[in-house]
This record gives C-alpha cells, structure tokens and sequence, in this order.
C-alpha cells in the first residue's frame, strides 16, 4: 500500500512513483542524476537502446498539450525498450465526459505498467497514483501550477554537468515564477542539494511573497538578482497571461527582466544560462544569450532523455 | 564453516592462466566490481600496452524487476570492440547469470571476433550453459552462501563469505 508519508516512497524508502520532488531525501535525487550518467553514455554504442523496460507498456496521458516533452518521454521509453502508447485525451474519452479515474481504470484494463501524466490540475498526478494498481507506476509530466519533476530533476542534471557541486552556487531563477510549476520543482532541489543562495527575481505580481519562507531571496530588481550568480534560469513568459492584468505589456517586461548581453555580464564570467523551452526571443531571452557561449538550454534537451530513463527504470525497478 | 581461500595466491594462478590463454592483440575486460579490480591489475602485471575494460551487467539483467537499478556501476569500453578478441575477467563465476547479461552488453558495442572467461573461483551452480576457459579455483558452496572479493587500501585481494541470512 501508499505510504502515508509519502505516496511516491515504498516501506523501504525506494522511489515508486515521481509525483514531486518536495519531500524526496537528497540521496533519491542524488541516484537518480547518478544513473541518469550511465545512460547518457548510451548514446555513444551501437545499440542505443537498453532492455530495462522490455515488455512493459507505459502510457503517455497527456490531458495538456505538450509536444515537446511527450516527446522527450517516448524517445526515453523507448530506449529503454518499453511500448509506448500516446493518448491525446484532449480528444478524446474526457471531452466524451468520462471521468479521469474511469479513464484509468480502463488503461490499467488494458496492461498499462507506467503512467506519464500531464495535466492542467494541481494533483492530478497523485490521483492516479492513488488508485491504480499496486504494481503500475506513475510519472507526473507537469501538473497544474503545482510541480514538473523531470525538468527540476534534468535542470539540476544540467547544473551538476557543468558546476560539479551544488554547494558554492548562487542560482537564479528570473520571470513569471508565480505561474511556474518548474520553478517550484527546482526550487525544491536547489534546497534539498545543498545550494546556499537561491533567488527568485521578477516582477512583484509575478514572484510570490511567500518565497522568503522557503528560504529563497526574493528580488525585484533584475540587476541585484543577477548579479554574481552561477547560474541562472530563465522562465517562459507563458503569452496567454500577457494580456492579464499582472503585466503591463510583454515589452515593459521584457525592458526590465528580459536577459541581455549587458545584464548576464553582471553574473559570474562562467554563468550558465537555462531555459525550460520553449523560449520566445526578444521576450525573456536575447537571440545572442540563447544562442550564445553561456547557453546550455540544448544540453538540457540532451540530458532530459537520459533522466527521464533514469526515472522510469528506477521506479520501475522497485515494488510498492 | 572456515573457508580458506588465499586470495592473492589464486591471483598469481590466475595471472598464468591468463598470460597462457591470451590470445595476440586481445584485450582485457573486467567484469564490475572485482573483475575489474583484476583486470587492472591483470594489464599492469603482464604488462599490457592501454587500459583495460570495464562492463557492467545493470542494463542486461534478468532479475531487474526484482533488484532495480543496483548502483552507479558503468561500463567503460575505452577501445573499439569490433574484430577484438576479448577475455572477460570476473572474481567468482557462480549461475552464469551476470555473464550472459554481460555478453549481451558487450554486443551493445559491436562485433568481437571472440570472448573468452577467464575468472579467480569457479563455485558450480551453474545455471544457463557457461563455462570458464581459465578458473584458478573450483570450489562447492552452499546456495545461500556469498562470496565476494574484496580489495584492500594496499591493493591486496581477500575472498569474503557471508552466511545465508
């Protein structure tokens, strides 16, 4: 049965689900990013495909769109040899008015082992977890404003490559952060990995007040949030709140918050720049700094692959 | 029951047995963790040009579900496989298990023109048809019984045995 602790651990403290990265032991977290090494160097045989998943089915349940990272979990489950069945429910069954968990039900009716879940709901995720059957496994790919674990868990992958240890970084984190379900995710990480001095830097109608009790500096002003860290991660400026009333226009924002080549000067010489995709240009990015010598936003495209093997084989690997 | 087993003993059969059975530009691949251990130090005692290689059986393994992902043990082939004679070199050959997993990950690199096994005990239970071309020790065991190598800060080898639950 779920643990009443935490529903993503088994009796024996091993990860059986990926729901959230809040609440996970650095040791989870550290496995996973060290397994996720192993099968980067996958990529370099000639097989690039391993059998950990051979025989499973692992269902994409995708009730938000999103190509990118539907994608990104298909290459993954395919490497790992699983068959991988795409459901746009968008649709279908839902827009029929079945009900999520009947939904379930009948995937699970169908031999389904894995869940990859997205959904505009907060907690969705945890739902599902909560009611299928002992031996199927769910990974939450982004639920509502509340939590996208794969992409904290490939920003810290990235982080590690580059900065080696958590423990000296300053990491910033700049734009619509009240929105961001990536941002709470590596938030929680940065935390649980030890790095001292996490800010979130943003407008005060994007950046929650609350931020300060989970041990983040919260900066308004772009140039004394930026300035001398070692990394730093831009968020989408998601287009559809543009027009609402927590932004005066996307170019005001872009004039104070936006990262140019004379405001990433201000961080350390050797800063990485990171972005969760899709990035919109001359909005929260410069061309020059996306495409520029700091950039590492397509090695974070590279290293979510290998995590998101490494997640789905470790919880794979364990029983409830 | 004491097992005496002399470790560094077996090593300097074993180190004969390989240099024997060698064939002409084969290469050494250890099996992880005590294979490699011997296979590094295999290369550096008959005096091998390059380093050996490390394979792990993680990714091939039969008992996956059961065990999960054991460790951040990785393969690490640092030459091409293709047309080589390989010798696998591991500590204790038991059900035969971990060599077909490794057989498979080895295939995952290419073509070898051979694979030999070369392993410091041989404790019978085979259970899938593998055999050593060199065992400097054959040996019975208990079923539950584990033995593993172990290797000291100084390098020297020791055999540990630990008793079923």
């Amino acid at each position: 049965m779920l643990s009443r602790r935490n529903p993503q651990l088994n009796a024996h403290g091993e990860l059986i689900h990926l729901l959230s990265i809040e609440g996970l032991p650095r040791a989870v977290l550290t496995q996973i990013l060290d397994t996720a090494g192993t099968f980067l160097s996958v990529n370099d045989r000639d097989v690039k495909k391993v059998p950990l998943l051979r025989g499973k089915s692992v269902f994409n349940l995708f009730f938000e769109n999103s190509t990118r990272t539907r994608t990104t979990f298909e290459i993954a489950a395919k490497r790992l040899s699983a068959d991988v069945i795409n459901l746009d429910i968008n649709k279908s069954s839902t827009a029929k008015g079945e009900s999520l968990l009947d939904t379930i039900a009948n995937l699970s009716a169908m031999h389904a082992d894995m869940f990859v879940v997205r959904h505009s709901e907060s907690g969705a995720p945890y739902l599902i977890a909560q009611h299928c059957a002992p031996h199927v496994h769910v990974v939450n790919a982004g639920d509502g404003r509340h939590a996208h674990p794969t992409q904290g868990l490939l920003d810290m992958y990235t982080i590690r490559h580059f900065k080696k240890d958590f423990t000296g970084l300053t990491v910033a984190i700049v734009g619509d952060i009240v929105h961001s379900r990536v941002a709470r995710s590596d938030i929680h990480a940065l935390t649980t990995l030890g790095v001292p001095e996490i800010r979130a830097v943003g407008p005060k109608t994007l950046v929650p007040g609350d931020l300060a009790q989970m041990g983040v500096r919260v900066c308004h002003d772009m140039a004394e949030g930026i300035r001398g860290a070692d990394v730093i991660i831009m968020l989408r400026l998601q287009n559809e709140r543009m027009s609402g009333a927590m932004l005066p226009s996307a170019g005001e924002f872009s004039k104070s918050y936006g990262l140019t080549p004379e405001k990433l000067a201000l961080a350390k010489p050797d800063a990485i720049v990171m972005h969760p995709g899709p990035i919109n240009r001359g909005v929260e990015i410069a061309s020059s700094v996306a495409d520029g010598s700091h950039s590492v936003i397509l090695p974070q495209v590279t290293f979510g692959i290998a995590v998101r093997m490494a997640v789905m084989s470790t919880i794979a690997g364990n029983q409830a | 029951m004491t097992l005496t087993l002399d470790a560094e003993a077996l090593y300097a059969d074993l180190r004969a047995g390989v240099r024997s059975l060698l064939p002409k530009d084969a290469v050494l691949v250890g099996i992880w963790s005590g294979g490699a251990w011997l296979a590094e130090r295999l290369q550096r005692d008959l005096g091998l040009p390059g380093s050996h290689g490390v394979i792990s059986s993680t990714l091939h393994r039969d008992d996956f579900s059961s065990r999960g992902l054991a460790g951040s043990d990785a393969t690490s082939l640092p030459f091409g496989i293709d047309g080589r004679h390989i010798v696998l070199v591991d500590d204790v050959l038991y059900t035969g298990r971990t060599i077909r997993a490794v057989v498979n990950e080895l295939f995952d690199f290419g073509r070898p023109a051979s694979v030999t096994l070369a392993v410091l005990v041989d404790r019978g239970g085979r259970e899938l048809p593998v055999a050593a071309a060199y065992a400097a020790a054959r040996i019975s065991l208990p079923a539950g019984q584990k033995l593993t190598l172990a290797r000291a800060d100084d390098g020297r080898f020791s055999f540990a045995v630990k008793e079923p639950a």
